[in-house]
């Protein structure tokens, strides 16, 4: 590709047979012919191009953001409401904050654990045979696009969550938070259930590879103690596992709260708050800009624009986590190899 | 004494015995048995339900018998190793069931007229139609991508290995980090926000420029491996022969290394074409053929996808024809992975 | 407290592979009987037999008999977990639990049955650790981690923690391969206090270190490559390395081995 370009218009001096240690000294020092000056620039002019790419984005969604957020006349972090047609615009992420919580938690609440079952099962119980080709799919489904999960969430799952609701409604009603008025089950748990499914594949995959990873001498360690498997599992496999776990449960939030269209095929949103899950209502950051955005205006786009930015700071927050949860991890198994 | 130490243990294991080759077969017939049972008598209509009844039941059935006759370790890691399993198969239900409606409900309309038409003449939600401008569209946006985001994206990478050293390269890593976790719309509304600015309409290069966002950190990520998997000795075995560090570079580490680096770019692709968000927002969903994706609204396989389910208030054949694009898009997707996989396979070193 | 080993007919493969063929010996309890031959020859996959190890490498199957005091440990209904609470491990290289403190690390083996006191516990802990003379270099520090002492503590401490449940025997393999000459003498020391209580099979690259650390010395030798390996002689260890019955064993250690 271009890589075949650059390499004809740079037009390499021969390359004189020179003595191997100048012409390291010369590498080192960066790059004094020609052809390196200019590989170089271009290498080194993509990285900038990535930087120069986020700051962009930041910048560039912060100045739009600003134009929505000082006409606003109700605050933006407290507001319920998301009228940007009218005058004057009232409208804040207080619900759709709340909603990207909620069914981000609730996701994870769901998939985590499975997804950290089904590594352990992948690694330590499945027979040979079995886990390799499953792993093999479980991959596979990590690249199902979210479009045709939202597709399965809203025409299959959607119909099948009536009988799970009506049956929390009956035991756990009480709570409040699993109470149900019959509505369509079109809730923040349908979609939470839904976001589950999704990420699982993915949490999966890390995790099982950092259950691998694990050196065969702690388990052996365990196993001589007269250790029984899941003795095993709980005394070396998951502590050693554990920050990587994690980690990879950051990746599957991330996922999660910046998720636009399985959000937007099952929730029916409205702009309030309701302590139940299987209530319909609420929204979150991604399925509102995708909901809102074709009946909006420009001054409605930008005000999008700006309930995106803050999805934009949550997810690199989280982000953030994971990365430093992994840094921590490298130094902690380089110190044991 | 000694002997009775071990004789004392024997029972602590059903090893042998009958019991434990069919004791968790039972179980579970048992716990079937018992939620079918009560779904039945209490009257619930959800086979979901009956399900997780009967896993419950397994469970406790599993440490209560186990418990007893072989104590408390062991039943623990009874328990353990069924939960593992239930959780296995409670996963197994959404995940074939997905694949399986996919398949099952696509290929009721997906045939050849299917893929060489568009919904020009075709409200939505009435029968017929197709998806060839969605798969035009598709073509066109994510091969555009994959033209500005991966030769930015591996150069990026060859940057980092072999010159990176310093702070930008630090800044780069990290930024490279931080942008795999950019979501899709957040990039969508990126350019939205440029398209804003200088008053333009929706049009195809514009999703595309929102897709190589998002294939570029995951295309610099899967390079970096690759190069990172070059031996020294072979760049310095170049180097000492005088050969310049660009030649070494593009003669000996990219062709030692090519195979990772396309499966990795395969495996881009394959991502990014299915994101429908940026896409939405920027291409904006076109009923006709639109081949020029430098002008006018444009369609692509999850926007058709997404726009057939949301826009056809029910309709049974708009359905039918969002499952046919399902199954296509998630062939596409299916077959640049396998086929990535594959190119990893063949072209691997060693 | 420690038990006598009788080995008869056993046989080790690695899937298809047949690592051992049909080892016959006897260990004798409170003793040091050291393993040596040449790599390959199959002792270590002999030494994982002797507590059921083996089986829990991939492809791992054994046939024969290994008794136990007269208990078949691999009689039909034997848990295998039982079966390594009575012969405990001490490994190639020191392998602590890393994300657990040194108390921690001792205490792992007593914890999975329960049922002990915080005191009761610390009693064991510390009468473990001095059994493997390490408690004066540690009792400092117990609480911080095992992965933060030297390779030789290390090991000490694995062999604290498998001490600390109380095995009949004790098998190592190659405990001091991964450690530099003062703690290996530091571990011989600790094998020859040890064996009044245990009975200890070792096995060692180290033709010196099983002279002066072991009672009786098993030969083991292949009949080539690919074949499996075999039980060549088992005898004192002072006769081993004097006067051994079989000239493939003088050729070992005389070095005019290959």
């Amino acid at each position: 590709m271009d890589i075949s370009t650059h390499k004809t218009h740079t037009g390499a001096p021969a390359p004189t047979p020179r003595p191997a240690a100048s012409q390291r000294k010369h590498a080192a020092r960066g790059a004094t012919r020609l052809g390196d000056r200019v590989f170089l620039g271009l290498t080194r002019g993509s990285g900038i191009l990535l930087l120069a790419i986020m700051v962009a984005i930041a910048g560039f969604l912060a100045y739009r953001a600003s134009l929505a957020i000082s006409k606003d006349h109700g605050n933006f972090l407290t507001t319920f409401e998301w009228n940007t047609g009218q005058q004057p615009p009232v409208f804040g992420i207080a619900v759709l904050a709340f909603g990207t919580v909620v069914s981000s938690i609730v996701a994870m609440v769901i998939a985590v654990p499975v997804a950290v079952a089904i590594a352990l099962f992948l690694t330590h119980y499945a027979p040979r045979r079995l886990s390799g080709p499953i792993s093999y799919v479980i991959d596979l489904l990590a690249a199902v696009p979210s479009i045709v999960y939202g597709l399965w969430g809203a025409l299959i799952l959607v119909p099948h969550m009536n009988g799970l609701f009506g049956w929390l409604n009956d035991y756990f009603g009480w709570t409040g938070v699993l109470s149900w008025e019959g509505g369509p089950p079109r809730s923040m748990l349908t979609v939470g259930i839904l976001l589950a499914v999704m990420i699982l594949p993915i949490i999966t995959n890390v995790s099982r590879e950092v259950f691998r990873q694990v050196p065969r001498m702690h388990e052996e360690a365990a196993l001589a103690l007269g250790a029984t498997r899941w003795e095993v599992i709980r005394m070396s496999v998951l502590p050693f596992g554990r920050s990587g776990v994690i980690s990879a449960s950051m990746l599957g939030l991330g996922r999660a709260l910046g998720e636009t269209m399985a959000v937007a095929t099952v929730l029916s949103p409205n702009f309030l708050i309701k302590a139940s899950l299987l209530d319909p209502g609420g929204g979150t950051f991604a399925q509102n800009i995708a909901s809102k955005f074709s009946e909006a205006s420009e001054f409605g786009r930008d005000a999008l624009i700006a309930s995106g930015l803050v999805l934009f700071v949550i997810t690199l927050l989280v982000n953030g986590a994971a990365r430093m949860i992994i840094a921590r991890r490298k130094e902690y198994s380089g110190a044991n190899a | 004494m000694s002997t009775a130490a071990i004789a004392e243990k024997r029972p602590s294991s059903l090893r042998g015995a009958s019991l434990p080759k069919w004791s968790p077969y039972a179980i579970a017939l048992g716990s079937l048995a018992l939620a079918v049972l009560i779904g039945t008598l209490g009257g619930l209509h959800s086979r979901v339900q009956w399900g997780l009844i009967a896993a419950l039941l397994f469970i406790l059935g599993t440490y209560g018998v186990s418990a007893r006759v072989e104590g408390r370790r062991q039943a623990k890691d009874r328990v353990a190793t069924s939960l593992v399993w239930v959780a296995f198969l409670l996963a197994v239900v959404p995940l074939v069931s997905l694949v399986w409606t996919t398949v099952q409900r696509g290929v009721k309309v997906l045939d050849v007229y299917f893929l060489t038409h568009s919904m020009g003449v075709v409200a939505d939600t009435e029968p017929g139609g197709g998806i060839y401008h969605a798969i035009i569209g598709s073509l066109e946006q994510v091969g555009l991508a994959t033209l500005i985001g991966a030769p930015i994206g591996v150069l990026t990478a060859i940057y980092l290995v072999e010159y990176g050293r310093g702070r930008l390269a630090q800044a780069v890593t990290f930024f490279v980090d931080v942008m795999t976790g950019i979501p899709s719309i957040v990039a969508g509304l990126f350019i939205l926000s440029l398209m804003l600015i200088f008053k333009m309409q929706p049009f195809g290069f514009a999703g595309s420029l929102a897709l190589a966002i998002l294939m570029m950190p995951v295309v610099v990520r899967s390079t970096e491996e690759m190069l990172k998997l070059v031996p020294n000795e072979l760049r310095e075995a170049s180097l000492a022969l005088g050969v310049p560090k660009w030649r070494t570079i593009l003669k000996v580490v990219l062709p030692t290394s090519i195979g990772g680096i396309t499966t990795g770019i395969v495996l881009s692709i394959a991502r990014i074409a299915g994101e429908t968000a940026p896409v939405l927002l920027l291409v904006f969903g076109n009923p006709f053929i639109n081949t020029n994706p430098f002008e006018g609204a444009q369609s692509s396989l999850p926007l058709y996808i997404y726009q057939q389910y949301a826009n056809s208030v029910g309709s049974g054949a708009a359905y039918d024809r969002a499952w046919a694009a399902s199954l296509t898009l998630i062939a596409f997707v299916m077959i640049l992975n396998l086929g990535a996989r594959g190119i990893a396979r063949w072209k691997a070193p060693r | 407290m420690a038990k006598r080993i009788d080995v008869s007919g056993l046989t080790a493969y690695y899937g298809a592979h047949k690592a051992i063929e049909d080892i016959s010996m006897t260990v004798e309890p409170r003793s040091v009987t050291a393993f040596i031959g040449p790599s390959g020859c199959g002792k270590s996959t002999f030494l994982r037999t002797l507590n059921r190890m083996h089986e829990v490498t991939p492809g791992g199957r054994v046939e024969g008999k290994v008794l136990l005091d007269s208990e078949d440990l691999y009689g039909a209904g034997v848990d295998p977990v039982a079966v390594r609470r009575e012969v405990g491990m001490v490994f190639q290289r020191p392998n602590p639990f890393p994300t657990m403190s040194i108390f921690d690390n001792v205490a792992a083996g007593l914890r999975l049955n329960g049922g002990y006191k915080k005191s009761e516990l610390a009693d064991v802990v510390e009468k473990s650790l001095r059994g493997a003379n390490l408690w004066n270099e540690v009792k400092d520090r117990l609480n911080k981690p095992g992965a933060g002492l030297s390779g030789g503590q290390q090991q000490r401490l694995c062999i604290a923690r498998a001490i600390a449940v109380e095995p009949k025997v004790l098998l190592m393999d190659e405990p001091c391969s991964a450690l530099d000459p003062i703690s290996t003498l530091a571990i011989e020391d600790l094998m020859g206090k040890l064996k009044e209580q245990f009975t200890i099979v070792i096995v060692t690259h180290n033709m010196q270190q099983a002279a002066r650390v072991s009672d009786r010395t098993a030969f083991f030798n292949l009949a080539g490559v690919g074949q499996p390996g075999r039980l060549i002689e088992l005898d004192d260890t002072e006769r081993i390395f004097s006067n051994p019955s079989v000239q493939a064993t003088e050729d070992y250690i005389s070095g005019r081995f290959g």
